[in-house]
């Protein structure tokens, strides 16, 4: 088990340096001089200088790549063009309202969705399951950002139960903390409900169709009973990897719900980098949403072996 | 030719063509038939009145789509403006016409150049060994940066007008395609009927396009479409952030962006646009899940 977390934990080291890569060769083999890209438009020609010799642009591209890793490695990731913070430091400011949604919107979509799909898939084709399909359907096509507006406008706006927009972090009390997340999480919990309830769905459907269901009911289990412990146990593995998967989808929804709903947090902040042009934070956030999505797929990886002890390594 | 090519051909073509062509005229009564089903026809309606409305929208406008008249801004529904005027006094309805422009053609050119890189990468490599590591590696990486960060990334380096932010869309799209030619390549290579065709000495590019490359054509249709709804609803969301196409072209998401500042007041700037958006994901998901049902039993099963 323990050797199985670290080969595990080292086979993401390759992707990982293949991120940094990608990102490194973005900038670089875009057509145009990067010193020219990332000094922005009104630069003298001595800034242009400076910020080339500072890239060691100079330099072969090999010996770029390898000075950008080793500062990489070492938790270095520059400093912002605008206002010349260090972009971990900007990082570190910001990740308190994404954090907050990101959590919310995970714990909402398991609390919701698991029930969804497992209601669904006790009477498949049922009013139930075709009314759970069309939800989840929905979820997958009405866009982030339609759903928040849609939410803003109803809720919002017509009933006022809730502010516009805006954030109140925890320390300013916990009723403004929430009543300000609300919205925010049920527009960005939309595309994962759909997600992880038709995974559930399906896998349910697959499992109740075993041997040992049959036993279970035949030596009299309760179906609810047999849904939870004998079905829905067997059916974790693809559900939790979808938790997984869908991650990313969940990374480009925090994105948008926070323009939508003007969060300063790092979506806010990505956005904020590109309108700028400030080159450094927007690689160093790619490389942060990344390298958190390749974790928590390990991070889920591992946690095969205590949904279901059957897998050993 | 020689004899032995001719035998190949003989013994391959069978179950080389079964699972693509299969029969045609069953394809086209299942389809047909998946229409009975009221949301399949709904979305059906929905898709054609969305796709003439973009051929014919020079003809069918009331105004200039990027027309600005300060004169009118905001100006409400009138016989002049079916749908009244933006904050710049455009009109709406011109301008969710030519979106509907814009988005059927980011989605055609993304899935297009998706599914034809994507297959020459997949086939490369599925077929050529030393290759495919290396491939895959890069693939990982870039499957690794979740997609819209990975567009934003580029529209912001190139700058924005349609090309770029075509570009943009596609190359997080082209991963999962690779994946998937690799995959249909690597499993049809065992086969015996190629295994009987390299025996035979067919040439290897006329292995790959007889033989290898037509079992890919159903999966990636199917993909297609799903590529088609994932391009729109990215264009929609880089422009909404400001990171699209050029303001000044009217696309669903830029009239978005252009709305949120009035949302409070004007809120159909916003709502009209991303309501229409929302029904044609959702006539595309539809139609490519029936797509998928009818071209790719197996995989449908699966999911």
């Amino acid at each position: 088990m323990f050797s199985y977390v670290i080969k595990r934990a080292v086979a993401t080291l390759p992707v990982m340096a293949m991120v940094a890569v990608v990102v490194f060769a973005m900038l670089r083999l875009t057509p145009g001089d990067p010193a020219a890209i990332l000094a922005g438009d009104d630069a003298s020609g001595a800034q242009l200088e400076a910020i080339r010799r500072s890239m060691g642009l100079d330099q072969p591209i090999m010996v770029q790549l390898y000075v950008w890793m080793k500062q990489l490695a070492q938790g270095d990731l520059g400093v912002s063009l605008l206002s010349g913070t260090p972009v971990l430091e900007m990082i570190g400011g910001r990740i308190g309202p994404t954090l907050s949604l990101a959590v919310l919107t995970i714990l909402l979509t398991i609390v919701v969705a698991i029930p969804m799909g497992v209601v669904a898939a006790r009477n498949p084709g049922g009013l139930l399951d075709r009314t759970v399909m069309t939800f989840s359907v929905l979820g997958f096509s009405i866009p982030t950002f339609v759903i928040g507006y849609l939410l803003i406008y109803a809720m919002a706006l017509k009933l006022g139960w809730f502010p516009v927009q805006g954030y109140s972090s925890v320390d300013k009390g916990l009723w403004p903390f929430f009543q300000r997340l609300v919205l925010p999480t049920l527009a960005l919990s939309g595309i994962y409900i759909a997600l992880v309830a038709r995974m559930t769905r399906s896998s349910v459907i697959d499992v109740m169709g075993e041997d040992f269901i049959r036993t279970a009911r035949a030596k009299g289990a309760k179906e609810t009973s047999v849904l939870l412990r004998h079905a829905l146990r067997n059916a974790a593995v693809p559900i939790v990897t979808v938790i997984g998967i869908g991650v990313a989808s969940l990374i480009t929804g925090v994105v948008v719900t926070e323009s939508v709903f003007n969060l300063p947090g790092l979506g806010r902040l990505v956005v904020e980098a590109v309108l700028a042009r400030d080159y450094p934070v927007i690689q160093g956030l790619i490389l942060l949403f990344s390298f958190t999505y390749v974790l928590i797929n390990l991070a889920v990886d591992i946690l095969y072996t205590v949904f279901d002890p059957r897998i050993r390594y | 030719m020689s004899n032995n090519t001719i035998q190949g051909e003989l013994l391959a073509e069978p179950a080389a063509r079964a699972p693509t062509r299969g029969d045609r005229s069953s394809l086209a009564a299942q389809m047909l038939l998946s229409l009975r089903s009221v949301p399949v026809f709904l979305a059906f309606v929905v898709l054609t009145v969305v796709s003439l409305l973009a051929v014919f929208a020079p003809f069918l406008i009331r105004a200039d789509p990027i027309a600005i008249d300060p004169l009118q801004r905001f100006a409400g529904v009138s016989a002049e403006h079916w749908l009244g005027n933006d904050a710049f006094g455009r009109d709406v309805y011109s301008r969710l016409l030519f979106g509907a422009r814009v988005s059927l053609i980011v989605g055609l050119g993304a899935a297009a150049a998706s599914l034809v890189v994507g297959l020459i990468i997949g086939v490369v490599a599925g077929y050529i060994r030393f290759a495919d590591t290396f491939i895959m590696r890069v693939m990982d990486g870039i499957m690794a940066i979740p997609s819209i960060l990975l567009a934003i990334a580029l529209v912001s380096l190139t700058g924005a007008s349609l090309v770029t932010v075509l570009v943009a869309i596609t190359v997080p799209e082209i991963p999962r395609v690779v994946r998937l030619v690799r995959s249909i390549i690597l499993n049809v290579r065992s086969e015996a009927y190629v295994e009987a065709a390299i025996s035979l000495g067919t040439p290897t590019y006329r292995l790959l396009i007889r033989h290898m490359v037509p079992n890919t054509v159903a999966p990636l249709i199917v993909q297609g479409t799903f590529i088609f709804a994932s391009a729109i609803l990215t264009e929609a969301t880089l422009s909404f952030l400001g990171a699209g196409l050029p303001t000044e072209i009217p696309s669903w998401g830029n009239m978005m962006a252009d709305g949120r500042m009035y949302f409070q007041l004007y809120p159909s700037l916003v709502l009209y646009p991303g309501i229409i958006l929302a029904f044609t994901l959702l006539s595309v998901n539809i139609l490519g899940d029936v797509l998928r049902d009818v071209l790719d039993p197996k995989m449908a099963k699966r999911t």
